[in-house]
């Protein structure tokens, strides 16, 4: 290792980025590795997917088959337990969530080093970031494309009346008309953001705590690097799983009268 | 540590066209697929239910079909005993009575026997008599005369 500790850390927290820009909001750098990383996953999740239902038979399923199946089963069943409405988007749309963001999750158990020095042998990129929820851009496309479903699903539930009138005198009465506002603003905003960072949190975190541990001497990084990683196992599931839930959950209270 | 506007819209475009095939080309063929499966099974599961309870009228069917069966074959058993007893019986008696005809007739036949030859025998000792009167009375007795002495001596023997 030529360079200091803090300079391995720094170095891994780079993005492969479009251009040079230090502010903490850019509005001018792409984070390539997020796109195209999160891009390679997704379309090997549709891909698969759509494989599996190219040749589904309402016959003896394939092994394929099967685990798409119980994936779908358990999604749409998610999606039915919380959302009394038509399902035919919101569940397709959890799918889409809980497979995408477990892939970009899984991408966190892959040793530290190995997809951005074969980046940099084989392409040239001195900065490679691997896992897509650890960076905020690719959690909060998430959440903000789930905040404009959010208020899609309030108008249609409640139409343009209903939203208002619950905006305007939920939960105190009519009035306390300043109260309300202020008190379901902050709720809405928050459901964004504590999607956004609450997945973002943990990735980011597990990825700089696999960073740490491979800056330690190489006889000492097995043990707690395997515990790690096989705590991870659950994380990636389990954060996968409450994006997915409370997705779910958020659009079925928009949708539904209090 | 950064968090990029381009970014954000990219993914977010990325992500509502994920969205968008996954409900038109994912979602649908799967579900279809596992609801027909669950249809299938339904079926099966119907049929088998109708199949068993078949089964089981067909037993208690057979079951009764036999009982009478049988019952009939003791019938059709118990008439033939009896009918064969009666043609026994009825042979019996006519054999007793053919019997008794044959022994009637064999009587009759032996009477007649015994009549006829009685009545030759009768002629023949009559003649025998006449035969033997003329030898010893050779010129004395007239035929003629004592035609009806000897008529009566052979009626007599």
């Amino acid at each position: 290792m030529a360079s200091s500790p803090a300079e391995y850390v720094t170095h891994h927290l780079e993005h492969w980025a479009s251009g040079k820009d230090e502010a903490f909001i850019s509005t001018t750098a792409w984070h390539i590795d997020t796109l195209v990383v999160s891009l390679v996953l997704g379309i090997f999740f549709l891909t698969l997917f759509r494989m599996a239902a190219v040749r589904a038979t309402s016959g003896v399923p394939g092994k394929l088959q099967n685990f798409v199946e119980i994936l779908v089963d358990f999604v749409d069943g998610a999606v039915k337990d919380a959302f009394h409405g038509p399902r035919g988007f919101l569940a397709p749309l959890a799918l889409t969530i809980f497979v995408w963001t477990f892939l970009w999750n899984c991408m966190d158990l892959i040793p530290v080093d190995l997809l951005p020095l074969t980046a940099k042998h084989l392409f040239g990129l001195e900065y490679f970031r691997v896992v897509p929820s650890a960076d905020m851009s690719a959690t909060f496309a998430l959440s903000l494309t789930v905040f404009a479903l959010i208020i899609v699903y309030s108008f249609k539930g409640k139409g343009a009346i209903g939203f208002a009138k619950e905006y305007l005198t939920h939960p105190f009465g009519k009035w306390m008309m300043p109260a309300n506002v202020i008190l379901n603003t902050v709720e809405l905003l928050a459901k964004p953001m504590s999607l956004a960072l609450r997945l973002f949190g943990n990735l980011y975190a597990g990825e700089l705590i696999f960073i740490l541990i491979a800056l330690l001497p190489w006889w000492a990084q097995f043990i707690p690097g395997m515990g790690w990683a096989i705590f991870h196992i659950l994380v990636v599931t389990l954060q996968a799983f409450i994006f997915m839930t409370l997705t779910i959950v958020y659009i079925s209270m928009a949708y539904e009268h209090h | 540590m950064q968090a990029s506007i381009p970014s954000i819209v990219g993914q977010m475009i990325v992500f509502g066209a994920f969205i968008w095939f996954t409900m038109k080309f994912v979602w649908p063929p799967i579900t279809k697929a596992m609801e027909e499966r669950r249809q299938k099974i339904a079926d099966g599961l119907a049929a088998a239910e109708k199949g068993a309870r078949a089964l089981q009228d067909a037993s208690a069917k057979s079951e009764e079909e036999l009982k009478v069966a049988r019952t009939q074959a003791q019938d059709i058993l118990a008439n033939a005993n009896k009918q064969a007893a009666q043609i026994v019986e009825q042979a019996k008696v006519t054999a007793q009575e053919e019997g008794a005809r044959i022994v009637a007739k064999a009587h009759e036949d032996v009477e007649r026997e015994v009549a006829h030859a009685r009545e030759e025998l009768r002629k023949r000792v009559g003649e025998l008599a006449v035969v033997g009167a003329a030898k010893i009375l050779k010129r004395e007795i007239d035929t003629k005369a004592h035609a009806d002495v000897l008529n009566d001596l052979a009626a007599r023997v």
